[in-house]
């Protein structure tokens, strides 16, 4: 903790003794904070991606379809042999026989609002909601085949598992650019950091022959570059998260563009980035400041 | 103090001196005169760690400079005054915060008010402590880089030709400061071509004088 205040309070006189250079300064300001900016809007897809697909998943993994051949004829029949074998199945928790509204509302995207449903062989389909422990699938369609003959039961795997796998990659894809930005913030802090240090070759002489040790030296560039990429950060991190903020929000299940977004806890993520571009920058401006002075003898 | 035995050092595979041997004993006064390219610059490097011996032993102190790591050779340097030709500033720092350097880079920054007022009165510069080393003529700054030199109250003082830019009266004014340090009982090492300062030396200070020339060592004086 007290090297952190040491860091952040510095000795003011150490720090006059390698002179400013305001094109690295500004540099190393704007990068960082472009870096920051982007690594707060790759998390907020990241986590929102994670947030939306755990969603679905869920909603998708408690309920399933039972759909009852298109027969007319033997229609009411299938239903209440169908309607039977599910309430008295153990797991499911509630059965319900959709509407002819609500078929006609789930084909209405596809045939527009004036499908004469009534012309038309329906399959009557079945919404089944599963209780916590969920229900034995195939138990359920071995009963179903023997009981109502051309029944189908979807139990949404064929849906869930591309959706959690989708998602999955996604979420990988996030965390990889997040750890590329923090490798370009590392990689550009130490070329800003060696650029800085090849300007100043006469300065670290003189500050040798007065009996100036490497850490000393060291030390006014790592605070210099550390509170530079960190404050960087703090700025692209205010600017993504007022971004993030502006994306119009609903309800998340709705769609992945209207969620875009932290909630609760996950607001902990971009607040840690400047602190992370701050140690990022520490320990490359050391490494490669030691290795500088380490060759510059 | 320091101590050269049998060092041989070159460039480019030439030799400039070899197997040349020299003690500063504590409070000794020593010029060190030769022709230009002679190895005089050199020489002093290596009394103050700056480079390493090709051949023999460099002891600083007690210790062996080739056996130093970098934080070893910087404790070394801060009791050792280095007085450069070209004085070497930090050009964006005052007089005042290139005296106090030393001080500063040794984590003494705090000592450096009572220190620097009087430092800056004695080298005579009273007058120009917040001003910037490119704004003083050649023998301000080379006062200035005498008191940098001293601040630290240092063992050994290595001065490189410092009269070499100015005029005679300012080459006695650095003369007598260098003079008035010995006699508080420092250790002083002047590589010079002015032979003349070494003439007005000799009145006022048992001054050992050395000539290095063709790659060796040689007393001098009686000539002088």
């Amino acid at each position: 903790m007290k090297a952190l205040l040491d860091l952040i309070v510095g000795d003011p006189q150490a720090d006059r003794s390698v002179p400013q250079t305001g094109l690295t300064a500004r540099l190393t300001l704007f990068v960082s904070a472009v870096m920051a900016f982007l690594a707060v809007i790759a998390l907020a897809v990241s986590l929102t991606t994670n947030r939306v697909a755990s969603l679905w998943a869920e909603d998708l993994a408690e309920s399933a379809t039972l759909r009852l051949p298109a027969d007319p004829a033997t229609a009411d029949a299938l239903l209440l042999s169908a309607l039977d074998v599910l309430e008295t199945t153990p797991g499911i928790s509630s059965v319900r026989a959709l509407s002819q509204d609500e078929q006609q509302a789930l084909l209405e995207p596809w045939f527009g609002p004036d499908l004469p449903l009534d012309a038309l062989p329906m399959p009557q389909l079945i919404e089944i909601v599963a209780d916590g422990d969920g229900y034995d699938v195939d138990g359920l369609r071995a009963r179903l085949t023997a009981q109502v003959p051309g029944a189908i039961l979807d139990d949404h795997t064929a849906w869930r598992e591309p959706l959690l796998d989708a998602a999955s990659r996604v979420r990988l894809i996030g965390w990889t650019v997040i750890l590329l930005i923090g490798a370009t913030v590392a990689a550009m802090i130490t070329l800003a950091a060696q650029a800085a240090l090849a300007a100043n070759v006469q300065v670290i002489s003189v500050l040798r022959l007065v009996g100036a040790k490497d850490a000393y030296i060291a030390r006014a560039f790592v605070r210099r570059f550390t509170l530079r990429a960190g404050g960087g950060a703090i700025v692209g991190v205010v600017i993504g998260a007022l971004v993030v903020l502006l994306v119009p929000q609903g309800d998340i299940a709705g769609g992945l563009l209207l969620g875009v977004g932290f909630e609760g806890a996950e607001w902990i993520f971009p607040l840690m980035i400047p602190l992370l571009a701050a140690i990022v920058a520490f320990f490359a401006t050391r490494a490669a400041a030691f290795r500088r002075l380490r060759e510059q003898t | 103090m320091i101590e050269l035995d049998n060092v041989s050092y070159g460039y480019g595979g030439n030799a400039l001196f070899s197997q040349v041997s020299l003690t500063l004993a504590p409070g000794s006064f020593h010029f060190l005169t030769g022709p230009s390219g002679a190895g005089k610059t050199t020489l002093l490097r290596l009394c103050y760690a700056d480079l390493r011996a090709m051949k023999g032993k460099v002891r600083i102190f007690g210790e062996d400079a080739g056996a130093l790591d970098r934080d070893a050779v910087a404790m070394s340097r801060r009791r050792i005054g280095v007085v450069h030709q070209d004085c070497r500033f930090l050009d964006h720092l005052s007089i005042a915060e290139n005296i106090a350097l030393p001080l500063t880079v040794s984590g003494r920054a705090s000592e450096a008010a009572g220190n620097l007022k009087e430092l800056l009165n004695w080298v005579g510069l009273g007058a120009q402590a917040n001003q910037l080393p490119p704004e003083l003529s050649g023998g301000e700054r080379q006062r200035a880089a005498l008191a940098r030199a001293v601040i630290v109250s240092p063992d050994v003082i290595v001065a490189d030709e410092p009269t070499g830019n100015v005029d005679w009266e300012m080459s006695q004014r650095i003369l007598s400061l260098l003079i008035e340090l010995n006699k508080m009982g420092k250790t002083i090492l002047i590589a010079t071509h002015d032979l003349a300062m070494i003439r007005a030396a000799k009145s006022d200070v048992s001054a050992r004088i050395l000539r290095l020339s063709e790659g060796q060592i040689l007393q001098a004086g009686a000539e002088l």
